[in-house]
Order: structure tokens, then C-alpha cells, then sequence
């Protein structure tokens, strides 16, 4: 028998259902509650807001490829839409739209098509959108609309601020902590998203649902969120414990400002973190300690944008030093 | 928590359609195509002619020096032809055709030997036995198992490990044996003892085989040398490095030998050979070999004469199913796909597994999403998708300093890649040149 049938190649013959399509509609999927809860908070601006973030990332990359590099059309392997969403939770909630398409045009054009597309982009596509827009446009970009529940229309939005934001100037105008506390949103709030903040970084709970699940899925692994969480909140309880009337609590750092959103989401983007566990933990530390010196020190009271895209550049680094331990190279006492 | 290996490893689906099949023996085939190349090393040389009368057990190409082996007529029969077939590589090779003897009854007769416990012979001659005999690691790597024996000076030897491992989804043929030939395996493990001069002896079973694992733990109940380990079920731990860090924590060091950590590995098949040619004084000239795939009508294990063709088996258990895009030699994670079945069975041949359009077909392959899996699973520490990657741009040098050539081509690296990527081909061939590069420099 020698049937044209039969085809040849090279082992193994098999190949697990895990493809990288899945692993970006996982995260999608994830994201979902997020986005029901900004939805709830912030009504049909949370919508609207990131409804053109994936069209206008899905269009660009589908106009770059077919008209610029001329190459394959990606837009079906969920990447851009994943990046469209990422952008639109990482700015706030009714953002004039011309500003989303130039974010969506900076995430996607420069930060991924321009290094090769998927695979090879250095930073993180949506931080790129999100920075880019932060220092194009800094009035709009911290104009955080107030959690007003059950808030229908895009006019009813008035401009508040982040939690860490309250605190950064109020410190800087001589306030303490204690002077402050009214005027920040209790724990629980924090906790379920009646805050100020970026669209989709408000609901710690809805992120860490979102993150378990990415978890169970084997999607992403502990050591990146974990360790840049342990980070922070050993960090900022030290300064805290010191001096508990000039620094917020960790609780505080932890809840507000996008500390999860990035830790779960946006620093575990496989494509610009470490290959290895161990270079996963070295990259998260750092992620950990620079978000806290911005807020700290700096002039954003966030931080961990920049933090992730700092530690981005170091990946390459990370991964050359951070090799897995190649097997027969630790010499055991041999004969018992 | 059951032992496992150190590093990587993956666990896909098992399959294993055929272990609760009895191994039938098949009749001898009208003709066998016995290869001379059935093992690692040197290729036999063919000692007989054309028109030759040959009686089964006899050798017919002798051992072409250290690291090679005898080659047995499985049958007997009239030598037809000494011609060039086509193998399980996919390349012509010299081959003894003999067309069988209808008449002789030994072709017919179903061998089954009373079992024999005591051991007459001293260790050298054990050794020479196996060489003589054609024993080769039935495993899959048909390493000549005499040479594994041949201890140096140097070494010290303490354990001896049984392989009874049988990662490969779909296979069974290992696992079978060791239920049908418990007490056999038992004798073939002490004659190794003896001939390695070791007191201590280990089988290693994965947990899938939960009734292999109690009969062995049942057959050496007063046997104090000889002890089993059940182990996590993971691929590639029938891999040798894997298995002896699953069972001793031990770790071969690179580029080193399961010697240089006072240990031989051999798999259970090999050790039941061992038993035949020692106690019975039988060559090599027949295995057990599992014939599977979802699509067939009677998946089966049989006992199989050396040299069968391959489409005789598959006639056997109900013919080609319709549809049928692979044929593959061996296990689905580490077999070679073969296009032709008239490829015969030989000493390394554990299987035949024959998949559809489903399971056969590649995903399409898209970027590296650097997602870090391949690293994970590797089983070598390895760096796959960076070697992909050097092998792909002719950097040669820089992935010999990667540690290319310490892959064993386990495939685990192939399997779990989201994008498909084609890592094991690529480090297969960096591998290759590689090798080429260091024998022109000699
Ligand atoms: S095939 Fe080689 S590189 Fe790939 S996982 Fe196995 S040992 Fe590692
Ligand atoms: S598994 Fe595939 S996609 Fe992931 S890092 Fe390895 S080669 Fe890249």
C-alpha cells in the first residue's frame, strides 16, 4: 500500500488543544466581569469608550498589515482586540473618542506592527496606548469621571479623582493621612469599584475573579502578580509603619491605582515578560519597587504603567541571565 | 505524592486502547524481510546466501563489532533474496528475505516454556548469552544490550533499574508483558543482578498501570533486593535520565551516562529477552508489538516474528481504516511515520499506531508568542524555542553552546507550543548539522 493519503512527518505526532487563539480569548474572558462592573459604575461611557478601542485596534492592524507591511491579516488571533480592551480599561471612562484612536493607533502601529507584530514587541502594546496618551494629553487623561451608580449618560459624567491622587496632592499641600481619610473611598468600596480611576481598574474583586480564573486556566502563573503584590505591600508597610500620617497604608496602595489591573493583566503579557519562574519573580520585583518609588517619588501618583514598560526593556536582560537550570548540571553524591 | 522526574514533562492524553488485550501470537508470516540494521551501532554482517536453508534461531549476519549485534532467522524457511527494502527510516536497506517453510513445525508451534528459576550460567557468560543472542534494548532505542553490561573497571555499579514505564500514549505492549510474564521479568531482573554484580534492583511503573504495579510488588514480596516504584504518571519518563531522577534523584550528568551515576537502565521487554536467552536458550527473533489507533476494528498486542511485514499486522487487527492520514512506527510522541507497510517489524518496533485526519494533521504555525511553555515542559532544562530559533539562522555554534545536543528529542517542547511552532524539527536538524560539523573537525 503507498496511498498519496498518507503523509509524513517528523515526531511527535501529537499536539495538545491549547492554542495561543484560546489563550487570548481566556484573558478576554477574564476581563468580563471587570467590564460589567465599569459598566455599572460608569453606564454607557464605559461602553462607548471601549467599544472604539477595538474597533479602532482591530482596524489599524488590520489597515497596517493589508496596506503597509502588505502581510498576513492577523486581526482573528485576538491579540488586538485583547490589546483594544486592555487600552480602554487603562483610561478613563469617556475619553474623547479621537484621543482613543490616536492611543489605539500608538498601541498598535507603533508598539507591536512597528517591531514585527505579535511576538516581537518589547513593551506591552496597551501601556504604550496608555502612556503615549498620558503625555500627549495629561488634562484629559486625569480627568476621572465620578462614580456616579447607575450613571446613564455621557453627560452627567463630573470629573473626581483617583484615590492616589487625593492622597499625592494632599500630602504635597502639608495634609496628613489622618486628615485625608474622609476624603477617600473606604476599603470596601475600593474593593468592589465605587472609586475613581481608569475604566476598568477600579474592582479589585472583579480583577482577582478574573485573575483566579486565568490561574485555573494555567493561563498565567502566580509568581508575576503574586510577587509584584508582595512587593508593594512589603514596601509600602514599611513606610507606612514609620510614618503612618505622611504614607498610605498598603491596603490603600493595593486597592487603588491600577495595582491590580497591571499585576494581573497587563505585566503578565507573555510576549514582554520572562521566559523562566525565576525571571518571571526577578521582573515582578522590580515592577514592585519601581511603582512604589513613582508613587512615592514621582510625578504620577499611579506608577505601574511605567514601571511595567521599564521593566519590559529589561526582559531580553532577564531572560539571557535568568536561564532554566539545564538538567545534569548539579552533581549528585552518586553511589549511597 | 508519587515520585516523579525533576524537570518538565507533560501529560497527554493516555489512549490506551489495548491494555486490557491479551498478546495473541500470530502465526509466521509466508515471508519475512529481516533488516541488518535493526540496532544502534554497526550494521550486521549477512552470513548467509541465496537459496540457503536457514532453521529459526540461527544467525544469519553476525555482529559487525562491539556496538552491534547478531541478527536470527526468525524462521525457518529458504533464503529468496538478499535485497534493498525500505525501512522504518524511510530508507532502503539491506535486508535477508526468506520465505518460510510451510512445512516445518516449528514455525507453527506456540513456545511457552515452563519457568525456570535457578540461574546455571556465571556472569561473563550471561553477557556473552546476550550477545550472542541478538538482544538488543527493545525499548525503542535498540541499544545492544551487551554493551550496557560491559561495566568499566572504573565504574561503580549499585542499582540496576527496570524500565517498566511505557509513557508513549497509546502502547501496551510493556505493560501486557509484565502482567502475562510477571514471574519471567522476576528470574530476567536477577540474572542482571548477577551478571552486573548489584544487590539492588528497582522497577519502575507508571501509576496508569495500577495492576502491573501490585502483581510486581506481590512477585518480589520476599525478594529483598528487588523493589518497585510507583511513579506519577508523566512523559517522557521512560527516557532514561528521566527515570533514574524519578526513581533515585539522581541526575546523569551532561553529556554522561546512567554509568557515571552507578546505574544501568533496562526495559522490561529487554529484561524478558534476557530470561528467553538465558534460561531457554532462545535468540531474539520475535517481540511484542501493540497495534492501535481510534479507527480500527480490533486494536490488539500480538507476538510478532522479527521481519513481518507491517500490513500483515494491520490485516490482522481488520484492515486500513478509511481515512487513515498516518501510519506511525512506534509511539505518537517520539515514532517516525512510515508511508509504506510493507516496512517490516524489527527488534526496536513497539508499535503501530494509525491515526485519521484528526489527530494527524499540524496546526497551522504562527508567531512565537514567547509564552514560555516549551521551556517549561523541557525535560533537558532546554531552551527550545531559543534553539528553534538559532537552528533557523545557521547559528550552529552559539546552540551547541545552548546545549542542543543534550535534547532527547522527547518532543515535549512540539506538543505544548500554542502556536504550533515546529521546534522539534528545527532542533532536530540543528542537531544534525552540528554533528556533521564536530566529525569534519576531527
Ligand atoms: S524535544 Fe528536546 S528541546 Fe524539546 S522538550 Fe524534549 S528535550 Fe527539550
Ligand atoms: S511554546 Fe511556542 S509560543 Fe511559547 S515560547 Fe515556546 S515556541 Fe514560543
Amino acid at each position: 500500500m503507498d496511498s498519496p493519503q498518507i503523509v509524513i512527518s517528523a515526531s511527535p505526532h501529537l499536539h495538545s488543544d491549547r492554542t495561543s487563539k484560546k489563550i487570548m480569548y481566556d484573558v478576554v474572558i477574564a476581563l468580563v466581569p471587570a467590564f460589567l462592573v465599569s459598566l455599572y459604575v460608569f453606564g454607557f461611557n464605559a461602553l462607548i469608550t471601549t467599544s472604539i478601542a477595538i474597533v479602532s485596534c482591530l482596524l489599524f492592524e488590520f489597515l497596517i498589515q493589508k496596506y503597509l507591511m502588505k502581510s498576513e491579516v492577523t486581526i482573528t488571533d485576538g491579540s488586538a482586540l485583547l490589546t483594544g480592551i486592555l487600552l480602554a480599561f487603562n483610561v478613563p471612562a469617556g475619553l474623547p473618542i479621537w484621543m482613543i484612536i490616536v492611543g489605539s493607533l500608538a498601541a498598535i502601529g507603533i508598539a507591536k506592527l512597528s517591531f514585527g507584530g505579535l511576538g516581537f514587541n518589547v513593551f506591552n502594546p496597551a501601556l504604550v496606548g496608555r502612556v503615549f496618551l498620558l503625555v500627549c494629553f495629561p488634562v484629559q487623561m486625569t480627568l476621572w469621571p465620578l462614580a456616579v451608580v447607575n450613571n446613564t449618560s455621557i453627560a452627567d459624567a463630573v470629573s473626581g479623582a483617583t484615590t492616589l491622587g487625593i492622597i499625592k496632592e494632599g500630602l504635597q499641600f502639608g495634609q496628613t493621612m489622618g486628615e485625608l481619610s474622609s476624603q477617600i473611598p473606604s476599603n470596601m468600596n475600593m474593593l468592589l469599584g465605587i472609586t475613581g480611576g481608569s475604566l476598568g481598574e477600579m474592582s479589585a474583586i472583579a480583577l482577582l475573579l478574573g485573575g483566579l480564573y486565568l490561574m485555573i486556566r494555567k493561563v498565567i502563573s502566580w509568581h508575576i502578580p503574586i510577587t509584584i503584590l508582595l512587593t508593594m505591600a512589603v514596601m509600602t508597610g514599611v513606610f507606612w509603619t514609620i510614618d503612618p500620617e505622611h504614607y498610605a497604608n498598603p491596603i490603600i496602595h493595593l486597592l487603588s491605582g491600577g495595582a491590580i489591573l497591571g499585576a494581573f493583566y497587563m505585566a503578565t503579557d507573555m510576549v514582554t515578560s520572562p521566559m523562566t519562574k525565576k525571571g518571571m519573580v526577578i521582573f515582578a520585583i522590580g515592577i514592585g519597587l519601581i511603582t512604589v518609588i513613582i508613587r512615592f517619588y514621582g510625578a504620577y501618583p499611579e506608577g505601574i504603567s511605567f514601571a511595567i514598560l521599564i521593566m519590559n526593556a529589561f526582559v531580553p536582560l532577564i531572560n539571557s541571565y535568568f536561564k532554566p537550570r539545564r538538567f545534569g548540571s548539579k552533581i549528585k553524591a552518586k553511589i549511597m | 505524592m508519587l515520585k516523579t522526574f525533576s524537570k518538565g514533562g507533560i501529560h497527554p492524553p493516555e489512549n490506551k486502547l489495548t491494555s486490557a488485550k491479551d498478546i495473541k501470537r500470530l502465526p509466521a508470516p509466508k515471508v519475512v524481510y529481516v533488516p541488518i540494521a535493526q540496532h544502534i551501532g554497526i550494521p550486521a554482517e549477512i552470513i548467509v546466501d541465496r537459496k540457503d536453508k536457514v532453521e529459526i534461531g540461527q544467525v544469519i549476519a553476525k555482529s559487525g563489532g562491539f556496538v552491534s549485534s547478531n541478527i536470527h532467522s526468525p524462521v525457518a524457511g529458504t533464503v529468496t533474496k538478499l535485497d534493498m527494502i525500505i525501512d522504518s527510516s524511510g530508507y532502503k536497506k539491506q535486508c535477508i528475505v526468506i520465505r518460510t517453510d510451510a512445512k516445518n513445525e516449528t514455525n507453527f508451534q506456540e513456545i511457552d516454556y515452563p519457568l525456570k528459576k535457578e540461574i546455571d550460567l556465571e556472569p561473563a557468560e550471561i553477557v556473552k548469552r546476550i550477545s550472542d543472542f541478538g538482544i538488543v534494548g527493545l525499548g525503542g532505542a535498540t541499544f545492544p544490550s551487551h554493551v550496557k553490561l560491559n561495566v568499566k573497571e572504573d565504574k561503580k555499579m549499585d542499582c540496576l533499574i527496570i524500565n517498566g514505564v511505557e509513557c508513549e500514549p497509546y502502547l501496551t505492549a510493556d505493560h501486557r508483558l509484565m502482567l502475562e510474564k510477571g514471574e519471567e521479568i522476576v528470574v530476567g531482573i536477577k540474572i542482571l543482578m548477577k551478571a552486573l554484580h548489584v544487590n539492588k534492583a528497582i522497577i519502575g511503573i507508571e501509576d496508569n498501570k495500577h495492576d502491573a504495579v501490585e502483581l510486581f510488588k506481590r512477585l518480589t514480596a520476599n525478594e529483598k533486593q528487588i523493589q518497585v516504584a510507583a511513579l506519577q504518571v508523566k512523559y517522557p519518563q521512560g527516557g532514561e535520565k528521566q527515570l533514574i531522577s524519578a526513581i533515585l534523584d539522581r541526575e546523569v550528568p551532561k553529556n554522561g551516562l546512567p554509568m557515571d551515576v552507578g546505574v544501568v537502565v533496562n526495559n522490561v521487554g529487554t529484561v524478558f529477552a534476557i530470561y528467553e536467552a538465558i534460561q531457554h536458550n532462545k535468540p531474539l527473533i520475535e517481540r511484542v508489538v501493540t497495534v492501535t489507533g481510534k479507527k480500527l476494528k480490533n486494536p490488539s498486542n500480538f507476538w510478532v516474528k522479527i521481519g513481518t511485514p507491517i500490513k500483515d499486522l494491520i490485516e490482522e487487527v481488520g484492515g486500513m481504516p478509511e481515512g487513515t492520514r498516518k501510519i506511525i512506527n512506534g509511539g505518537p510522541m517520539m515514532g517516525k511515520a512510515i508511508k509504506n507497510t510493507d516496512v517490516p517489524v524489527t527488534k526496536g518496533t513497539s508499535g503501530i499506531l494509525i491515526v485519521d485526519e484528526d489527530e494527524a494533521c499540524r496546526g497551522e504555525v504562527k508567531n512565537c508568542i514567547r509564552c514560555g511553555e516549551c521551556v517549561n515542559v523541557c525535560p533537558m532544562g532546554l531552551e527550545p524555542h531559543l534553539l528553534m530559533n538559532l537552528s533557523e539562522k545557521g547559528m550552529y555554534e552559539k546552540a551547541a553552546q545552548e546545549d542542543i545536543m543534550t535534547c532527547i528529542e522527547c518532543g515535549s517542547c512540539s506538543y505544548v507550543c500554542p502556536s504550533n511552532r515546529p521546534l522539534l524539527d528545527y532542533i532536530r536538524f540543528g542537531k544534525n548539522i552540528t554533528k556533521q560539523l564536530a566529525s569534519s573537525k576531527n
